[in-house]
Parts: structure tokens; sequence; C-alpha cells
């Protein structure tokens, strides 16, 4: 019984997330549309063919996908226990998304030194206000896992954080398929002819 | 949730990535096929990442979750679709042109951007 209640707990809870993460979609919707609806804004600046780093941004992606897959290896371990290995796998993720996100600094930071930066054009308002939005996200998830990782570590694994570390899995996960999209629509069809 | 699932979807995400990622690359194909052809990459995989990273067929009934990820779905097309078409018939009917001027202009203008 006392099992059933707690699974029930972790089902509200993670129905509650997956509710946010749905809205958070529809901000990413948005986002979206207005990119598409700039795209031809360049203002005499350049246009995505020019500007995109495409072996970089394969890296990137790669480089996203993995950790996706590592923070799922992480739950596994942490559904048969084994906290140490929850955390190896917790900290690769962790790895992984500080490259992530050093990549995609790094690309920011070359448009910006070239002068295409975000006042340029409205296109390229559009892509860093879409591409930054995305980064935010992974910058709190990155915050969030290092929490959970010293949580891990001080208190063990309980059914609070067992739980937290669900909805933060789920969190990632959603991240990942967001950058799917990002990296599909902004990418692949910016430059393809 | 098992090992197994994990690999698989990691596995077809790898792969549908690259297959993208080399169908523009490598020019195989152009035009309107070649989005159509990466855009159906993308929601295949949606569907594997959705099916085998965040598990949402194994969710007990009533499927709560899935209810509220086809209502998304429809509100991202509403605002998607909604705003495109919006936002093209404004660009188009906010010229004072005759119809074909009208054609003429905006393919001249449309590699100039505005």
């Amino acid at each position: 019984m006392k099992q059933a209640a707690v699974k029930f707990t972790n089902y509200k809870s993670s129905l509650g997330f997956w509710i946010y993460l749905m809205t958070d979609c529809l901000i990413f919707a948005s986002l979206f549309a207005t990119y598409i609806v700039l795209l031809p804004g360049t203002a005499g600046g350049p246009g995505p063919k020019d500007i995109f780093q495409m072996p970089l941004v394969l890296t990137e992606t790669l480089i996203l996908l993995t950790s996706s897959f590592t923070v799922g290896l992480a739950m596994i371990a942490l559904s048969k226990k084994n906290i140490k290995q929850a955390i190896w796998w917790l900290a690769a993720t962790y790895i992984l998304g500080v490259a992530f996100l050093t990549i995609e600094l790094f690309e920011f930071g070359v448009l910006v030194s070239e002068g295409h930066s975000w006042q340029a054009s409205a296109f390229l308002s559009a892509f860093f206000v879409l591409v930054g939005t995305h980064g935010l996200h992974i910058l709190i998830g990155l915050i969030w896992l290092l929490v959970m990782v010293i949580v891990l570590l001080r208190r063990g694994l309980n059914s609070k954080s067992s739980r937290q570390l669900g909805l933060f899995a789920m969190y990632w996960h959603f991240l990942d398929l967001v950058w799917i999209f990002i990296f599909t629509i902004v990418y692949l069809m910016g430059v393809a002819s | 949730m098992s090992l197994k699932k994990y690999i698989i979807g990691f596995l077809a995400s790898i792969a549908l990535t690259l297959l993208a990622y080399n169908l523009v690359a490598g020019e195989i194909a152009n035009g309107l096929t070649l989005l159509l052809l990466i855009g159906g990459l993308a929601l295949a995989q949606m569907v594997i990442q959705l099916v085998y990273f965040l598990h949402l067929p194994d969710e007990m009934k009533p499927r709560y979750k899935l209810l509220s990820f086809g209502f998304m779905v429809v509100i991202l097309l509403i605002v998607v679709v909604g705003t495109l078409w919006i936002m093209h018939h404004l660009n188009y009917n906010m010229m004072e042109m005759s119809p074909s001027e009208k054609d003429h202009y905006m393919s001249s203008q449309k590699d100039k951007g505005f």
C-alpha cells in the first residue's frame, strides 16, 4: 500500500512537470514562428548560409544527444540503487552539457566579433533569441544537475531525491528534443539549397 | 525503463541525425524535396525519443501526458502555421499594386531581404 502511494505521488509530480514542459514547447513554438517570419530580414547583412559553421553544429548536436543517453544510464543505475555509478553518469552528463554550452557560446562569440550580433538584423535577432533561449534552458539544467549531485552525495538516495532526479532526466531529454528542431529548422534548412 | 531501450533510442537518434546532415552536406536532394526529407527525419527522431527516452507509451491509464502532448501539438500548429499564413498574406496585401505587379515585386524582393 505504501509502495502504491509513493508511485502515485511520483506520477502526480511527473505529470505536473510534463505539463510545464508542454507550455515550454509553446514558448519555443512562438520563437520558431518568429524566426521563420524574420528569416528574409537580413537588412543587407549575412543570411543563414553565410554564418553557420555546420561541422561545429553537428558536434554540438552529437554531444547533446550523448548527454541525453548518459542521463538515461544514470536513471537506470539509480533504479538499481547503484548511487556511485549514477553519480559517474551524472558527472558525464554535466561535462557534456558544459561542452555543448561552451561550443554554443564560442559560436555566438565568433558571430559577435565578426559584427553579426543580434543588433545587426531582424534575422540575427530572431536567431540569437531562439538559440539563446535553448542555451539558457541548458544553463538552468546544469545548475539543477549540480544541485542534485550535491544532494545525492550528502544525503544519499531517498524517495524525494529519486523523484527529483526523475524530473531532471525528463527536463534534459526534453531539451534534446527541442534541439533536434533547432538543428533541423535553423541550421540544416538554413544552409540547404 | 531498460538499458536496451536507451541504447536503441540513442543509436537510432544518431543515425537519423547523421542521415539528415549528410542529405544536406552531400547535396543529395534539393529544394522542397530536401526540406520535406529532413523535416520528416526530425519528426521521426522526435517519435523515437518520445518512445525510448521519455517513455510516453508506458504511461498508465488515464493517459494525461499523451493528452496534454496532443493539446500542445494542436496549439503549436495553430501558432506556427497561423503566424506564417498571416504574415505571408500581410506582406502580400500591404502593397498598393496590381496583383501581377505584386507577384513580380515579391519575386524580385525575395532575395534582397527587408
